[in-house]
């Protein structure tokens, strides 16, 4: 009866996708109540093409400094320290009360306006590659960890409850019933009636799991308020980890943009320097004698670390998975080839036959120099050689493991000894260098043993400015300590313009 | 008869000729090609029909004896397994493994394990298989939309054993052909744990290396014990497998979805909980655990204290002056550590559970005069923990795309099947599990030899009677129930049985929520 009605209003109703996604602006102005931010929302406000590149300059000045203190092995307190003054001059972010009142001035706009632009930006810049949007969030977390535990108590409660998390909390009645294990479980509390807690799944709090700082009960974790920092900041690496990705998938779009694409590409170069720590010129050394037999010389140049792995060996004829890994990535990296390597593997493992040697360990050495394995497009020369970084924080030695570092990884006792055995005998380096293993300072302890071994020669490339502050920085790279030992103890033999190529 | 060898040539494509003269089998003939007809048939046959029962599933072979019935081949069988019995065994032959994969390798329990659920699904089918060839070779990135497939596959290249992967996003044999190799990464897998009595190597004394015996094994006991309950307890998995490894290590896999969907960073925090000696020997105190203790590590201490006490009569960590030396050093006082020293200098041999009661009695003596004793109460704590508690291989839980040996495969080494332990948290089980009493592949076999001798004798010899009988489905004995493999069979059946019915009911309550969402969306 109503036929004739329905055809066109079926047509009416056909929703054009396109026009409905845009029909109404969603736009909003951020007003920036919280000094924080997780940066869910994308800014919407029009900036000049000069802040665009400006701002992510400096924030990209502030992550490289954060990346390089965690390659030093800083601290968090040592940390932050140091970037206070950074963090004033190029990102400063003031606290609601630095005004005095309740009320957001014009300042504080514009400084978080900037925070917030210049992480979209920098996100932009930074979502190319796998290996760039893992870097990028480690950084922007640590960055965000920092900010979060230097801010004031009051705001913090309020940035969270503007959160909106969904945690469910802990009743006062299974509180009393749980508080023995409450208490054991929970680090640094007195009584149970002084903290709240919160339940949630144990898969949003991994850190707190790893660490047995939480209790657990049938897959929910108690978590007292006190510790909401970590799950907070897990959040935050889910969000941006997440949204980097989608970013990644949208950046075709982008990349017609002719004024957008070249200051993003410029950028992730920028960022892609100091994270290698070791460059290819830190195994050059020509017309060193490197090769297998000649590896009992040249680890007299060997730092602790590749020392212990190398009596290791020589001592069991053997080294576990992750000592063979850390070594050979090593000798590689001295400029040790392909062939020299296997013969150097093969004439070590003694006890072994030569067809279980070539079952069980030449892939592996031949892997690590990139020559078999994994997509040939991709493997390139393999692995680099490990940073103190990398073997400070990865894998640490279990049982007749001789890989890690021993500064870290041994206890005094067998440091010292260790120390002894390869030579160091004056105390007051050996006082030195426990001082600094109590304070967790693990390379400085190292290179103070260098300076002290290389003292003579230190003093001569001073005296004869030969050698720039820069060639004597902090060592912070097996390798590094190879070359410069070897071209210390080297200095007449080897020929002029080999040192001369540290400077370029 | 002729009917039951038509059978085996289908399922036995590629036995060597040479190989069977000195097995204690058919003479099998090498297969002709022609029958891989058949053979696809029969696949696609189970393809379909997903509720084939036990029977039907453990082998289509079942009903063929591994040597024919008649007596005098039995007497032949006999001779060669006397005969063999003297010398030493080889388990990697490729014909006892071939055998081993024919009759006795539980394949559909193993899919239905891997998938959760009877009706195939990318669980299985983008699951990664990594086979050891009998050449040593590795052949990694395989995988199989069914466990027919799979089976036809292992029978055709024989491996002398195989491992499992994760489920990847797509499938495994397509990845080379994907546009963006990103595109291609683990999705799930079950949550693993993997322990080798090797890392036990500075605390055990009995045996070293790959050697293990009933006293070392206690310290296996214990860690699937503290592990179990940890598990369960804390972090609710229900669905926990545990397998023995073959050889000197022991297997956990945990099937439960929110384990198996966990990620990288998840793993090792899951790992990192149960990690509580840290650093080798040369760290000096490996053991660092907050006080108060932490619950789990309270709960495994109970566990563990009794085995302490064994573990110091069995394994004597501190009769070797190393050994002693190692106790003293993870004590604090050092006076008392002075009298400890001139006390055990006079008694060299004393055992190990006199000298760790020594520490007590003259601490109560009052050698040392400012003795902390809450400080020695918590230096003996560690050291409990740190001889016996568990030390897990924590790079194999880690990550998702590590391979893990498959249950009831062959440990190439020992011959021994990676028989379940126990499961379902029946810790009684794991208390009588003793490794040394494993079977091992040639053992099984002879096994099933020998069932099928004893029961032609009572059955009378008569061609027409084993007619009848092998016709008789209901009366029919599986293969495997005529070895020793069957109480572990019957134990992962059930394991398997349970985590599928969990899991399909879990489905459905989604299925269902979800239809009532679509009821509403309906109605408006």
């Amino acid at each position: 009866m109503i036929r004739s009605g329905i055809r066109p209003e079926i047509k009416k109703k056909r929703i054009d996708h396109k026009k409905t996604q845009f029909a109404k602006a969603t736009f909003q102005e951020h007003d920036y109540q919280h000094r924080l931010s997780l940066y869910d929302f994308p800014p919407t406000a029009e900036i000049s093409i000069e802040e665009f590149e400006t701002w992510a300059i400096d924030r990209l000045r502030i992550l490289a400094e954060l990346e390089s203190c965690s390659f030093r092995n800083r601290s968090p307190q040592e940390t932050a320290v140091h970037m206070e003054p950074l963090l004033k001059r190029y990102m400063p972010l003031s606290n609601n009360s630095a005004t005095g009142g309740a009320h957001i001035d014009e300042r504080l706009k514009e400084e978080r306006k900037k925070d917030h632009y210049s992480h979209w930006i920098l996100r932009l810049a930074f979502c190319r590659t796998e290996d760039l949007r893992r870097r990028f969030s480690r950084i922007e977390t640590t960055l965000f960890r920092m900010r979060f535990q230097q801010d004031d108590g009051k705001e913090k409660r309020a940035f969270i409850d503007s959160l909106n998390l969904h945690w469910e909390t802990v009743s006062n009645e299974e509180k009393t019933e749980l508080s023995e294990h409450l208490l054991a479980a929970t680090p640094s509390l007195k009584r149970v009636d002084d903290e709240n807690f919160f339940k949630v799944d144990w898969t949003s709090i991994p850190d707190l799991i790893e660490h047995r700082s939480v209790f657990v009960r049938k897959g929910k974790a108690y978590v007292p308020t006190q510790q909401q920092t970590s799950m907070i900041i897990t959040q935050f690496t889910q969000n941006l980890d997440k949204a980097l990705e989608l970013s990644a998938r949208a950046l075709p779009r982008i990349d017609e943009d002719d004024r957008l694409s070249p200051i993003l590409d410029h950028l992730s170069k920028n960022f892609a320097t100091p994270d290698a720590g070791f460059h290819d010129t830190d195994s050059s050394l020509s017309g060193a004698p490197i090769n297998a037999a000649n590896v009992d010389n040249l680890s007299q140049h060997f730092p602790l670390c590749m020392k212990n792995l190398h009596t290791t060996l020589r001592k069991n004829d053997h080294l576990k998975h992750f000592g063979r890994l850390q070594y050979t990535l090593f000798l590689k990296g001295i400029g040790l080839s392909l062939d020299d390597c296997l013969i150097f593997w093969r004439q070590a493992f003694k006890k072994i036959d030569d067809d279980k040697f070539n079952k069980e360990y030449r892939y592996n050495v031949r892997h690590v120099y990139g020559d078999v394995g994994g997509d040939a497009n991709r493997r390139g020369r393999g692995y680099s050689p490990y940073s103190c970084q990398k073997i400070l924080t990865e894998h640490p030695p279990g049982t007749n493991e001789a890989h890690g570092c021993p500064y870290r990884h041994f206890n005094i006792d067998n440091l010292t000894s260790m120390l002894q055995a390869t030579g160091v005998h004056d105390r007051e380096v050996l006082r030195g260098v426990k001082e600094d293993v109590e304070k967790k300072r693990y390379h400085i302890a190292c290179n103070r043993v260098f300076e002290w071994a290389h003292k003579v020669e230190i003093k001569r490339v001073k005296d004869d400015n030969i050698w720039g502050p820069a060639e004597l920085d902090t060592i912070v790279h097996p390798n590094t300590y190879f070359k410069r030992s070897y071209l210390l103890k080297n200095l007449n033999s080897v020929p002029k313009q080999d040192v001369k190529m540290e400077d370029s | 008869m002729p009917h039951a060898i038509s059978d085996m040539e289908a399922d036995v494509p590629s036995s060597p000729p040479e190989s069977t003269s000195q097995n204690h089998d058919v003479e099998l003939p090498a297969a002709p090609e022609a029958t891989a007809a058949t053979t696809n048939k029969v696949a696609l046959e189970d393809i379909f029909n997903d509720e084939v029962s036990d029977s039907d599933l453990l082998t289509s072979t079942a009903d063929i004896p591994s040597s024919p019935p008649t007596a005098k081949d039995n007497h032949r069988g006999q001779d060669v397994a006397s005969a063999r019995s003297g010398q030493a065994e080889s388990y990697s032959d490729p014909s006892v493994m071939l055998q081993y994969y024919t009759r006795l390798f539980p394949f559909r329990p193993l899919f239905l394990w891997l998938n959760a659920s009877p009706s195939p699904s990318p669980r299985f089918a983008n699951r990664e298989f990594a086979f050891t060839l009998s050449n040593d070779a590795y052949l990694r990135y395989q995988s199989y939309p069914s466990h027919d497939l799979l089976r036809r596959d292992i029978l055709r290249l024989n491996p002398s054993r195989f491992e499992i992967g994760p489920e990847y996003s797509t499938n495994p044999r397509d990845r080379k052909t994907l546009r963006k190799a990103s595109t291609f990464r683990p999705l799930s897998k079950e949550m693993v744990f993997d322990i080798d009595l090797t890392d036990y190597d500075d605390i055990r004394t009995c045996c070293v290396k790959a050697n293990i015996c009933e006293k070392c094994w206690k310290f296996a006991t214990m860690t699937i014990k503290v592990l179990d309950a940890a598990l369960r307890e804390d972090f609710g998995f229900e669905h926990i497998l545990w397998v023995y490894s073959g050889r000197r290590g022991v297997h956990a896999w945990i099937s439960d979805k929110e384990a198996r969907e966990l990620d990288d960073d998840k793993r090792k925090a899951l790992v990192g909980y149960f990690e509580v000696l840290r650093g080798g020997v040369q760290g000096g105190k490996r053991v660092n655990v907050r006080r108060p203790l932490h619950p789990h590590i309270r709960r495994s201490m109970d566990i563990l204290r009794p085995y302490f006490t064994q573990i110091l009569v069995e394994q004597e960590p501190f009769l070797s002056q190393s050994g002693q030396d190692r106790l003293l050093q993870l004590l604090p006082d050092k006076d008392l550590n002075d009298a400890l020293r001139k006390k055990w200098s006079s008694s060299p041999d004393r055992p190990s559970k006199k000298k760790w009661d020594d520490i007590d009695e003259l601490a109560k003596t009052g050698v040392s005069k400012n003795l902390d004793t809450k400080a020695l109460l918590e230096a003996k704590q560690d050291a409990l923990l740190e001889y016996t508690y568990p030390r897990i291989d924590v790079e194999v839980g880690k990550k998702r795309i590590h391979l893990l040996k498959s249950p009831f495969v062959v440990h190439p080494g020992t011959g021994r099947v990676c028989v379940p332990i126990t499961c379902g948290g029946d810790m009684k089980r794991a208390d009588l599990f003793d490794p040394l009493t494993v079977p091992t592949v040639t053992e099984l076999l002879r096994e099933i030899d020998s069932f099928g001798q004893k029961n032609e004798e009572e059955q009378g010899t008569s061609q027409e009677d084993s007619n009848r009988h092998e016709n008789s489905n209901q009366k029919k004995v599986l293969d495997w129930e005529k070895t020793r493999l069957k109480p572990y069979y019957e134990l992962f059946n059930g394991y398997v049985n349970k985590l599928v019915k969990s899991q399909t009911t879990s489905l459905k309550r989604e299925r269902d929520e979800d239809g009532h969402n679509g009821a509403d969306a309906m109605e408006f």
